[in-house]
């Protein structure tokens, strides 16, 4: 028997094929000719500046089912794919100084962080349960390995086994859930699945005890309370560029199918509402309490990444209101943009200060005095700090202002509050770091890297003109990318 | 002929075991094998459904776990090994360099 697989097909996954060919190519070239590794960092780059070019040419088309209703290519999946291969391109610009400033620079790490793009890419793609299993691993394996890359690094082989151990623990979790969901409704294909579910044929105790375990097994990922132990750990052990790497682009994966799966799938599941409101609260709490007492930036921002998790998934306790649905999926795209922009921003000049691999550099102290002698990247902290916050007329305001809206839209007007209370104590960590730039004397030591530099200026820039300018304009354009199957 | 029930609740027996396995031992090699007993248990779980629906797709699931439990023991076993390198130790309490 043959499969026919058609252009078509081809056409739907262009991005993630050219990105694996390509990446196949380079892990070849790279053993056996390229002698600088740096040529082997700008290939990738341009790779990924290819996959961005054929993702923007995906735009705008009907929804597409391929290979056999496995993936899709929807508006949703092309807006994050192209989201994607833009942090491909940027996660090497922060990488490459950093890796052969410690001598760590291997030509794998830029082909693994390719493949584990491709993942990502195809976890917003998925149309069937197989999909997401194996696009979660695609994505997490080469994250495991390239966590560990500062070997023989004692803190970096450690985080790296904490993070594999905890992720293969969580995989266990998807595996079992998405067997569940399978008795439950006799299909992987999510839009079968929709079928049966509307026929009212689906076991609803069966589907509910699955859906649970695969967000358990998603909440690993997305580093929600109280799946989170691992994130301090590992982005504090990790390289800096590939914890910056993690906290912006294995978030948005993470969501992307978290969404699917819940607004499009499940939302006869809502039962789960108030174990999603639990997790939505206990991350934003949790988080940014425990950022307050770190005194390392890694650290701090990681505790950061896991409060802004909450805050994207209060928005998804709407998940169950058919009407809320598409709305909570533009806030939530809208403050990933946001979340992604200043995350990228601030790891840039965490890894501008970082003196000596994971010893120096890295405490809140050595940021007093940043402003006297670096004007221009205080100014773009300050600017990243006060999107967290979600001051106006940064990004991250109207990312806040999007995602309370649909939370009190749908009543969960408690869940709300939280969140605007632990923004205002999230205040005073961000603030912290800006009042030492600005107040505290110092001499703080900072890379020249021009290209770290000008990454973390147009992450600044991006995120008050966007902010200034463009807010109104990004949310229309996240609100077309509705979520569809066919 | 056995009644799918009956796998399932094995199936869910052996993911509570390597669910507690994974949380309670302190030597990574054991924590790895609790963590593949979930998979596999996920993996009983597919085919008595699959033979129950009559249905072919739930045991193709099984093939990619596999191989994927594969790809994580290849990546799982190297990064064990370099810690014991390190550390001449695989138990997870001697992993203390990070705190906060």
């Amino acid at each position: 028997m043959t499969v026919p697989v058609t252009w078509q097909d081809v056409a739907a996954l262009l991005p993630e094929f050219f990105l694996v060919v390509w990446a196949s190519a380079l892990l070849l070239l790279d053993v056996f000719w390229i002698r600088e590794k740096r040529t082997t960092a700008w290939l990738s780059a341009l790779g990924f500046v290819v996959a961005l070019v054929l993702a923007v040419g995906q735009m705008g088309r009907a929804p597409l089912l391929a290979f056999r209703g496995m993936v899709i290519a929807d508006a949703f999946s092309v807006f994050l794919v192209a989201l994607f291969a833009l942090s491909g391109l940027v996660g090497i610009l922060l990488a490459q100084d950093y890796l052969a400033r410690n001598g760590i620079e291997r030509g794998e790490f830029y082909v693994l962080l390719m493949f584990s793009v491709v993942g990502m890419m195809l976890m917003a793609r998925v149309a069937d349960l197989v999909m997401i299993f194996l696009a979660l691993e695609l994505f997490s394996l080469p994250l495991y390995v390239m966590t560990g890359f500062a070997r023989p690094r004692a803190d970096s082989e450690e985080a790296a086994l904490k993070y594999f151990l905890l992720g293969a623990f969580a995989s266990g979790f998807m595996a079992f859930g998405i067997a569940l969901v399978y008795g439950a409704t006799s299909t992987t294909s999510l839009p079968h699945m929709v079928d049966v579910i509307q026929a009212g044929e689906a076991d609803l105790a069966l589907l509910t005890a699955g859906a649970a375990l695969v967000l358990t097994g998603l909440g690993f990922k997305i580093a929600t309370v109280p799946f989170h132990m691992w994130t301090p750990d590992v982005y504090h052990g990790a390289p800096s560029p590939v914890s910056g790497f993690m906290a912006a682009t294995a978030k948005m994966a993470g969501f992307a199918a978290l969404l699917r799966l819940f607004v499009l799938v499940f939302p006869v599941v809502a039962d789960l509402t108030p174990v999603l409101w639990a997790l939505a609260a206990l991350s934003m709490v949790l988080g940014n309490v425990a950022a307050i007492a770190q005194r390392n930036i890694k650290r701090l921002l990681a505790y950061s990444s896991i409060a802004h998790a909450g805050y994207m998934l209060s928005a998804a306790v709407a998940f169950a209101d058919p009407h809320l649905g598409p709305q909570a999926v533009a806030a939530i795209l809208f403050y990933l943009v946001a979340y992604v922009l200043a995350t990228f921003g601030a790891w840039g000049v965490v890894i501008l200060l970082e003196r000596r691999i994971g010893q120096e550099g890295l405490l809140l102290e050595d940021y007093a005095g940043l402003s006297r002698q670096y004007p221009g990247l205080a100014a773009a902290m300050a600017v990243f700090m006060l999107s967290f916050i979600g001051v106006p007329p940064t990004l991250g305001f109207f990312g806040k202002f999007y995602l309370f809206r649909v939370v009190l839209d749908a009543g969960f007007v408690g869940l709300a509050l939280i969140g605007v209370l632990t923004s205002l104590v999230s205040a005073y960590y961000y603030l912290r770091v800006v009042m030492l730039m600005y107040m505290k004397p110092g001499e703080p030591i900072v890379r020249r890297e021009p290209r770290v530099q000008a990454t973390v200026l147009a992450a600044a820039a991006l995120t008050l003109f966007l902010g200034l300018t463009a807010a109104s304009s990004l949310y229309a354009w996240a609100t077309e990318a509705i979520l569809r199957f066919g | 002929m056995v009644p799918t029930s009956f796998y399932i609740f094995l199936a869910a027996l052996l993911f509570t075991i390597g669910a507690v396995a994974v949380l309670v031992r302190r030597n990574t090699l054991i924590i790895y094998m609790a963590v593949e007993l979930m998979l596999n248990s996920a993996n009983l779980a597919f085919v008595a459904f699959a033979r129950q629906f009559g249905d072919i797709s739930g045991q193709l699931f099984v093939f990619f776990v596999i191989t994927i439990a594969a790809a994580e023991v290849a990546v799982g076993l190297a990064l064990i090994v370099t810690i014991f390198h390190t550390k001449h130790s695989v138990d997870i309490d001697a992993m203390h360099e990070l705190k906060g």
